[in-house]
C-alpha cells in the first residue's frame, strides 16, 4: 500500500493497462477474491487426483461423518463427498465459464451489428432484446431448457451415439443458459459501438476504403474489450447460480453426474428429524457460496479498475 | 397520459411474449400425451388432440388461444384434466404471492434500516458488523440458506415447522430464506445511496446551519438516498416471485413453482404458456409501478 502515492504521482507516464492493474491491486478485497478464485480453480483441477475415491462409486459406508478416511463424509449411497464436491464444482464452473462464453458470443455479435449498422435493423434488433428482457428469466430458462432438451434428444438419436447422452446435458446447459444471459451484454456493446462509430478514426478508415466487417471487428471491437471483460466476469457467477438453481429443481445436471446445485438438493432431501447429515449440505453449499462471493468481488474489482468512470 | 400509453404498449409486448412461448413449446418434439400411463389407442389420441385443437395448424391454434386469452381465459390444462389453467393459478397463486410479499417486506424492512445505519455510522463497528451481515446475505443463494435454516431452527431447535404452508409459523423460515439475499442487496444499495447523498454540498450546508444530525439524516438525506432501492424494488419483487420456486420445492409449499416445473417437464402446453404470460404481466406491471413511484419521489424525473 505504501507505493500508492507514487503511482498517482507519475500516472501520466503509465499505460492505461498498467494503471488498471495498479487500481485492481489497490483493491484489497478484489485481490483476495482473485487469489481465492485461483485457489478454488486449482483445487477443482488437481483436487480429484488427490483423493483415492471415485465420485460415482457406491460403497457400504453410507452417511459416514467427516473423518480422516472421508474428508467431508459420505452421502446416502456411500459416495465420498469430497470427491463429489470437487467433481460437482468442476461441472458448475465449466457451465459458468462456457455459458458465459456463449452469452459473450451472442451478445457481442448482436450488439456490435445493431450498433454499427444502425437504423431500422438496430431498432428491430434492440426491440427484440427489450421483449426478451420483459420475460421473467427463470421462467424463460425453464421453458427453453425443457424445449431444447427434447430437440437435443431427437438429434442425438439421429446420430445414434448413446455415449453422448451425458455430454448432451452439459451442452444443453451451455446453450440454454448462454441464450438467456446475453441481453445486457448486447445492450452494453451496442451503446459502445454506437459512440465509437462516429469517432474520427472510423471515418478515416472509411475514407481509406476499408471494408465494414474489417472496421467493425478489427478496429471497433478491440475498443470494447474492457467493458466486455468486466461484464463477462459478472455473468459467470449469475450463470453458475442459474445452473445450480436448475439442478436443484432437477432440470439441470442429471444423476449420477453432479453439480453443486444437485449436491445441495441431495443434501436437502436427506433432512429429517431423526439424524442430521449436515455435511451433505454445508460443504457443497459452502463451496458454492465461496465461489459466488469470490467471483462477484473479483468482477466488481475489475469494473472499478477497468472502468474508473463508473464510480 | 404517459402511463396510459405505457399500459397500451404492454398489449403488443404481451402478444409477442405469448407467441414466443407458444411456438417454443410446440416446436419441441413430444407432446402432452406422450407420457400417459397406458399408451393411448390411435382413436383416443386423435380424440384428445381434437379436443385441445392440437390437430390444427399452429397458427390456427395460436388464434384460438388468443381468442380465449382476450376473455382472460388461459385455457384447459392438458395434464390436469378437468382443471383449467385459471383454476390452478387461482389455487396456487395466493401462496406464491403471499411468500413473495412477505419476503419483499422482510427484504425492505431489514435492508433499508441496515443500509441506513451502516452509512450513518460509517467506519464504526456498526458499519463493519452490518456490512458483513449484508455481504453474507448476498453471497448465499436462497436454496443454500434454506436447508441450513431448516436444519437449525426446525430440526435442532424445533421452533418452526419443517415445511408446508398455512399458519404464520409456517411462513417464517421460507420468508427468511428467500428474503435474506434481497435484504442484503437492499442494504448495500441503501448504504451506497446514503453515502452518495451525505457527500453532497447541501448536506454540509444543513450541518453548517447547526441542524441536529438526526434531522439531517432523516429529513434531508433519506429521501434521495432511497431512490436506488425504489428502482431495484420492481425487479426484486419479480425475482422474489420466480425465485420462490426453489423455496416452494424445499418447504413443500403449494405454490406456482411446482406447476411451472412440472408443466415444462410434462409439456402441458397451455399451462406453460399461461404461466409465462402470468409472470410477464406481473413483471411488466411491477416495472410500471416502479417508474410511477420513482417520478413521485424524484421531482427531477419527468416522463414524456
Amino acid at each position: 500500500m505504501n507505493s500508492a502515492p507514487a503511482i498517482d504521482d507519475d500516472s501520466s507516464s503509465l499505460s492505461p493497462g498498467r494503471l488498471a492493474c495498479f487500481r485492481f491491486c489497490k483493491n484489497r478485497l478484489a485481490l483476495v477474491s482473485g487469489l481465492v478464485l485461483l485457489a478454488l480453480v486449482l483445487l477443482v483441477l488437481i483436487g480429484p487426483a488427490l483423493t483415492k475415491y471415485d465420485p460415482n462409486i457406491l460403497s457400504d459406508q453410507q452417511f459416514a461423518a467427516p473423518s480422516s478416511a472421508h474428508l467431508l463424509g459420505t452421502d446416502d449411497h456411500g459416495r465420498d463427498l469430497f470427491a463429489r464436491v470437487l467433481h460437482g464444482a468442476r461441472i458448475s464452473l465449466l457451465v459458468g465459464i462456457v455459458g458465459a462464453g456463449v452469452s459473450l458470443l451472442i451478445g457481442v455479435l448482436w450488439g456490435a451489428i445493431a450498433g454499427y449498422v444502425g437504423g431500422r435493423l438496430d431498432n428491430a434488433m434492440m426491440r427484440f432484446v427489450d421483449v426478451l428482457y420483459s420475460l421473467p428469466s427463470i421462467v424463460f430458462v425453464i421453458v427453453l431448457i425443457t424445449s431444447l432438451e427434447s430437440i437435443f434428444k431427437n438429434w442425438l438419436a439421429a446420430i445414434g451415439s448413446p455415449s453422448l447422452a451425458s455430454a448432451s446435458r452439459l451442452l444443453l446447459l451451455f446453450v440454454g443458459l448462454g441464450a438467456v444471459s446475453w441481453l445486457t451484454m448486447a445492450r452494453i456493446v451496442r451503446g459502445q459501438v454506437l459512440s465509437l462509430r462516429k469517432k474520427a478514426f472510423v471515418e478515416a478508415e472509411r475514407a481509406l476504403g476499408i471494408s465494414n466487417t474489417r472496421i467493425l471487428f478489427r478496429h471497433i471491437l478491440p475498443n470494447v474489450t474492457g467493458v466486455v471483460i468486466v461484464y463477462l466476469a459478472l455473468t459467470i457467477p449469475s450463470i453458475i447460480l442459474y445452473e445450480s438453481f436448475l439442478s436443484y429443481l432437477g432440470l439441470g445436471i442429471q444423476p449420477p453426474q453432479a453439480s453443486l446445485g444437485s449436491l445441495i438438493a441431495a443434501g436437502a432431501a436427506q433432512i429429517n428429524p431423526i439424524r442430521i447429515y449436515w455435511w451433505m449440505i454445508v460443504f457443497p453449499a459452502g463451496f458454492l457460496g465461496l465461489t459466488l462471493l469470490a467471483l462477484n468481488f473479483f468482477g466488481d474489482g475489475l469494473r472499478d479498475a477497468l472502468d474508473p468512470k463508473s464510480e | 397520459m404517459y402511463y396510459v400509453k405505457r399500459v397500451i404498449a404492454l398489449v403488443p409486448l404481451l402478444l409477442v411474449i405469448s407467441l414466443i412461448a407458444f411456438v417454443l413449446v410446440r416446436v419441441a418434439p413430444g407432446g402432452p400425451f406422450d407420457r400417459e400411463r397406458a399408451p393411448a389407442s390411435p382413436e383416443v389420441e386423435r380424440a384428445l388432440k381434437a379436443r385441445y385443437h392440437l390437430d390444427q395448424p399452429i397458427w390456427k391454434q395460436y388464434l384460438i388461444y388468443l381468442g380465449n386469452l382476450a376473455r382472460a381465459d388461459l385455457g384447459p390444462s392438458m395434464k390436469y384434466r378437468h382443471h383449467s389453467v385459471n383454476d390452478i393459478v387461482k389455487q396456487a397463486l395466493p401462496a406464491t404471492l403471499m411468500l413473495g410479499a412477505l419476503s419483499f417486506g422482510f427484504a425492505l424492512g431489514f435492508g433499508i434500516p441496515l443500509g441506513f445505519i451502516t452509512a450513518a455510522r460509517k467506519g464504526h463497528w456498526e458499519d463493519y458488523g452490518g456490512s458483513l451481515v449484508a455481504l453474507l446475505g448476498i453471497c448465499i443463494p436462497a436454496f443454500v440458506i434454506g436447508p441450513v435454516l431448516v436444519m437449525i431452527f426446525a430440526i435442532k431447535l424445533k421452533w418452526f415447522p419443517v415445511g408446508l404452508w398455512g399458519s404464520p409459523m409456517h411462513a417464517v423460515l421460507p420468508t427468511l430464506a428467500l428474503g435474506l439475499f434481497y435484504g442484503g442487496r437492499v442494504a448495500r444499495l441503501m448504504r451506497e445511496g446514503m453515502l452518495g447523498v451525505l457527500s453532497e454540498p447541501y448536506i454540509t450546508t444543513a450541518r453548517a446551519k447547526g441542524l441536529a444530525e438526526r434531522t439531517v439524516l432523516f429529513k434531508h438525506a433519506f429521501r434521495p438516498a432511497i431512490l436506488p432501492v425504489v428502482s431495484y424494488a420492481g425487479p426484486m419483487l419479480a425475482d422474489l416471485l420466480t425465485g420462490s420456486f426453489v423455496i416452494e420445492n424445499l418447504f413443500q409449499i403449494p405454490g406456482i413453482g411446482v406447476f411451472m416445473v412440472n408443466s415444462s417437464l410434462n409439456k402441458d402446453y397451455t399451462m406453460i404458456v399461461g404461466l409465462v404470460i402470468l409472470y410477464a404481466v406481473l413483471l411488466l406491471v411491477l416495472n410500471l409501478v416502479v417508474d410511477f413511484l420513482y417520478s413521485r419521489l424524484d421531482p427531477q424525473v419527468k416522463y414524456e
